[in-house]
């Protein structure tokens, strides 16, 4: 190491006769601050993706290793966004990744006070069951002048604005052929 | 805007930085208030009467942008004789009806075309089926008009009835009614009018608190009116932009989970209305109406093909008699009376938590808790999901747990990184979201519970010869599944929505290609191009920094992806610029073309002389300068004719609680607004009626940055939580000394639904205003808050009752009086009997309800 190499591996050096008189950039830099990578760097995948908060459409990267999502970045090449992101859009890698979220089914039984485990399949089965079972207590044929009716006043639903168009797709078409009208969504509210 | 939407604020920021004014009109300042060059505070609820005097300055100045407003508007066009105004009749149009509380409009019609009342039927049909929403994306049936007179001269022109209707919204009104001062409006009409024009244009931007309102959509329209007067529509930088504020709720009416649509905004059928196939088609398309609706037609069937498949023919007119029939008002709030009275079994919530988000928490609490089985589908356990064991109802014991029958199905979702799909955000831009990764555990899509619950539910009816069960064994669902959980494709079910052709598989262009033979299919007409040439449009991410400012290369929007809706008014009537500096698309003479930085919204070789011969509709009876393609006439509405269920020319009524007399007209609220007068949905009493005094302060709600709606995917983040901890309201010092409240203290605020408690804000951002004489305060309070979750708070949605805006059956939620009270509010039974001793006081016993006309109004 020459002393010049030296010398100006002292910061304050560097920050007595360079452009950093602050030393705020790069003469507070160090081999370790070279040494860093940005942990997107790292990931085995990249997703194109969109924010689930508002209607904006704020453009995401979602980078993903080991098969975890590590972190969730504004996707600076939207036209829309250009890589910002909100408070909430910059939490979102919590919202996927929190252990908060829900990872299993739960059943509440009728007068139950607590929740208990259920399998999916076996939960996906009974509300099969419950739906046949309510749209043929409920079914009308026609109206009270024989005009056709062909529809359940039994079951609702009411749908988040965060699912997808291929999703509301087939909710509408799967509930409109079982004769279910009173399907709602965020739209209405 | 900048609260709410932040990011998207960016470019208002933009524009303020090349030299923009900007504006903000806000009950309350915010972080947009604080980068605008104006704020204008105003009295919530009093938004028509502010605009209707800025349409006021625009007419009584001459202010209008002439050429454009002759052209384009139906300024020119002269209404029926039989037409009377809100001035003649003390605030109701004519054709009110008593009985129903609804009109029947055939007097607003165009003259000439009185004997083509709206073929919707009765008003008060269409306000139970919601029929307004249908007009989204086109106008409703009227013919094209003839009685025009372009001198705008005529009494009965379009022109001088906006005149007259407006004429009283005078500067000195506004002040009256909204509490905004002369110099302040004169200082916003000079902004508007003089940045509209040849050379300029204003964008006006609401954010969709504007439709929780009982008069929301006519919020909008007198908006739409003023931006068609000063010529802003169909050009850059003008016209109206809704900020949405869920990440596909444009989209959720696109493709619509409403009872009342059909994908792209067809209408579900009525059982009087659409007895039959073809009187379903005629419906919607006008046989004798100019646009692209008249190919109703070829929309329907393609759409019942791409249900029904094989199965859909035209020997059984394509499956129409499979769809399920409307007797009424089926919306989300007459569900949740229903449940109240048992007469639902069964409910899914998807994502959605309207215990929280809705209006009248203890009503959607209580519906809930007399079901016989729930679904909820969420990421995290959320209000809606455990009301039995600890919503405030179990609290005054009005649910018991162990009394509560409801069976509880929690089912964890996939999040917006663990699936593929499109979002359509809030400029109807589709953007494919790639996945990340496989949902963990028992989480799912949407997609999936959906695709599986149709294919399980078809095995139980397999073997069915029951008439009812024969839509669902005819159903086309088959669609590849993939992966560990055999999920469904959701490209499939976009190349499914975009169309193809059957014999081929081609997928189509354009919803121009479909044919009403059968031969084509598609699952939502507006979204068909989204895969055009089998590419996924709406996933391509060409960089902005690469492409043009319009950068039509970044996802797709619906339709044909158009950036701009109605663009061919950009152009003069002769096809050209109306200035060099505002160019977006433009007839080229010497190609025979539309061209333009977009996609042209007009048929691409039909020249701006075209004029069609006598008696042409549909697209071919377009003129070549009628530039709002999608209307009867070719013209953008100022005025209404049709397709409105509470008039054709946005009024000024009072919100349904309001401490105010209407000083406008003896009508007070909006008369044709949706009621459900029942003991657990009291209002409180506004004048006339007697008693308003004792809830004599305004209050309204809206977001905070930190916080998404019902709180459901942001109180339970930490980070979020900690930005924002803690339930609270905004007063006024001049409230806080009025009542005796301390800042960080605690307070109550009480309606007759319910009284909700905070940490108080005492702060300058709100203030009183001088309306009428008398001193009206507001309050603020953010909706985000329930019982669950890292931060938790009383849930500002329980105080509203439920009132609906008549077009559209959205709620109004953003508006109502309360009284607010030092200190925290009752527990327990406790707390039913302190809301019990207001109504007491407000003379509200359970049959009592506020008549829908008011004394003076009809004379």
């Amino acid at each position: 190491m020459g002393v010049r190499t030296w010398i100006e591996g002292w910061p304050v050096y560097r920050q007595l006769t360079g452009t950093d008189p602050l030393g705020r950039g790069h003469a507070a830099r160090s081999a370790r601050t070279d040494a860093l990578t940005p942990r997107t760097q790292e990931a085995d995948s990249v997703a194109r993706s969109v924010c689930p908060y508002c209607a904006v459409g704020c453009g995401q990267r979602v980078f993903v290793k080991d098969g975890e999502v590590i972190q969730i970045e504004g996707d600076p090449d939207s036209p829309i966004s250009r890589g910002r992101l909100c408070p909430k859009g910059s939490a979102s890698k919590s919202l996927v990744t929190s252990d908060r979220r829900i990872r299993t089914v739960l059943y509440r039984r009728p007068y139950a006070t607590d929740w208990e485990e259920l399998d999916l399949d076996r939960a996906m089965e009974m509300i099969a069951d419950r739906v046949v079972k309510a749209r043929e207590e409920t079914w009308e044929d026609k109206d009270e002048d024989g005009r056709p009716l062909n529809r359940t006043l039994g079951i609702s639903s009411l749908g988040g604005a965060t699912l997808d168009n291929e999703e509301n797709y087939l909710i509408k078409k799967l509930f409109t052929a079982l004769g279910a009208i009173q399907i709602e969504n965020q739209a209405r509210i | 805007m900048a609260e709410a939407h932040p990011v998207g604020f960016q470019w208002v920021m933009e524009a303020k930085k090349r030299g923009a004014t900007v504006i903000h009109v806000d009950p309350r300042f915010t972080r947009t208030s604080a980068v605008a060059d104006d704020y204008v505070p105003l009295r919530v609820g009093s938004d028509i009467a502010f605009l209707g005097g800025v349409i006021n300055y625009i007419l009584q100045n001459e202010l209008d942008f002439r050429e454009y407003v002759v052209a384009y508007t139906n300024a020119a066009t002269i209404v029926s004789e039989d037409f009377q105004d809100t001035e003649d009749l003390g605030g109701l149009f004519s054709g009110y009806d008593e009985e129903t509380g609804a009109y029947t409009p055939v007097s607003w019609q165009y003259q000439g075309h009185e004997e083509h009342p709206p073929s919707r039927g009765e008003g008060h049909i269409q306000r139970d089926t919601a029929a307004g929403l249908q007009q989204e994306v086109h106008g409703p049936p009227v013919p094209a008009g003839k009685n025009r007179d372009e001198t705008l001269q005529h009494p009965r022109c379009v022109y001088q009835i906006l005149k007259r209707h407006y004429a009283r919204y005078t500067p000195e009104v506004v002040e009256q009614v909204c509490g905004v001062s002369q110099k302040q409006f004169q200082r916003v009409c000079d902004a508007w009018t003089t940045n509209s024009g040849r050379d300029r244009t204003t964008a006006l931007v609401y954010s969709v608190g504007w439709t929780q309102h009982s008069v929301g959509v006519q919020y909008i329209r007198s908006g739409a009116i003023i931006q068609l007067l000063l010529g802003n529509m169909g050009r850059p930088g003008g016209g109206i932009m809704a900020l949405r504020g869920h990440a596909s709720i444009q989209g959720s009416t696109d493709i619509p989970t409403l009872f009342n649509l059909l994908p792209g905004y067809l209408p579900m059928p009525h059982h009087k209305q659409h007895e039959t196939f073809e009187k379903w088609v005629d419906a919607i398309r006008h046989p004798t109406q100019k646009g692209f609706w008249n190919n109703a037609r070829t929309y329907a069937v393609s759409l019942l093909k791409a249900y029904f498949g094989e199965f859909a023919t035209e020997e059984n007119d394509w499956g129409y008699n499979y769809l399920p029939r409307l007797t009424g008002d089926h919306g989300t709030y007459r569900q949740v009376l229903d449940m109240i009275d048992g007469k639902i079994k069964g409910y899914f919530l998807l994502g959605q938590n309207p215990a929280v988000g809705s209006a009248h928490g203890r009503a959607q609490r209580l519906g809930m808790a007399n079901l016989e089985w729930l679904v909820v589908r969420d990421l995290y356990m959320i209000e809606s999901a455990t009301f039995w064991k600890d919503s405030p109802e179990i609290e005054t014991g009005e649910i018991v747990t162990e009394e509560c029958a409801t069976e509880v199905f929690f089912m964890p979702a996939a999040s917006h990184v663990e699936k593929e799909g499109t979002f359509t955000q809030t400029q109807r831009m589709l953007q494919w979201r790639e996945k990340a990764l496989d949902p963990p555990g028992d989480c799912r899509s949407e997609l999936w519970f959906f695709y599986h619950l149709g294919r399980l539910v078809r095995e139980r009816i397999a073997t069915s010869t029951l008439e009812r069960d024969r839509g669902m064994r005819n159903i086309a669902w088959s669609y590849p599944t993939s992966g560990p959980h055999n999920d469904p494709d959701a490209s499939a079910v976009l190349k499914e929505i975009n169309g193809y052709d059957i014999a081929t598989s081609r997928p189509l262009s354009s919803y121009t290609e479909l044919k009403d033979d059968g031969s084509t299919s598609c699952g939502c007409w507006i979204y068909s191009g989204v895969y055009a040439d089998g590419v996924n449009q709406a996933a391509r991410r060409k960089p902005g920094s690469e492409q043009s400012w319009v950068a039509p290369e970044w996802g797709w929007a619906w339709p044909a992806n158009r950036r701009i809706l109605y663009n061919r008014a950009s152009a003069d009537p002769q096809g050209v610029p109306w200035s060099e500096k505002k160019a977006y698309v433009w007839w080229d003479a010497e190609k025979g073309e539309w061209t333009g930085h977009d996609n042209p919204d007009f048929e691409k070789t039909k020249p701006p002389s075209f004029r069609p011969e006598e008696g042409a509709v549909g697209v071919a009876g377009l003129r070549g300068d009628d530039a709002f393609i999608m209307q009867g006439d070719g013209k953008g509405w100022l005025y209404a004719p049709a397709g409105l269920i509470d008039g054709p020319l946005p009024t000024h009524y009072e919100p349904a609680e309001s401490p105010l007399r209407n000083p406008l007209y003896a009508q007070q609220a909006n008369p044709t607004r949706k009621v459900y007068d029942r003991p657990d949905n009291q209002l409180n009493p506004a004048p006339p009626e007697a008693h308003s005094q004792v809830f004599p302060y305004v209050f309204t709600t809206s977001r905070l940055t930190e916080h998404h709606t019902a709180g459901g995917m942001s109180r339970q983040l930490a980070y979020l939580s900690e930005l924002q901890p803690a339930m609270f309201v905004e007063v006024s010092p001049a409230l806080a000394e009025e009542r005796g409240l301390r800042h960080m203290g605690w307070a109550h605020v009480i309606t007759g639904r319910a009284a909700v408690e905070a940490r108080v804000l005492v702060t300058a951002r709100l203030r009183p205003l001088r309306i009428d004489g008398r001193t009206i305060h507001q309050i603020w309070l953010p909706y985000h808050w329930g019982g669950s979750g890292l931060v938790t708070g009383d849930s500002a949605n329980d105080l509203f009752g439920i009132t609906l805006d008549p077009n559209v059956l959205i709620q109004e939620s953003k508006v109502g009086t309360c009284d607010i009270r030092p200190g925290r509010r009752p527990t327990g039974p406790a707390l039913l009997d302190y809301i019990a001793d207001y109504l007491r006081r407000a003379g509200l016993d359970a049959s009592h309800y506020a008549p829908l006309e008011t004394p003076g109004a009809g004379e």
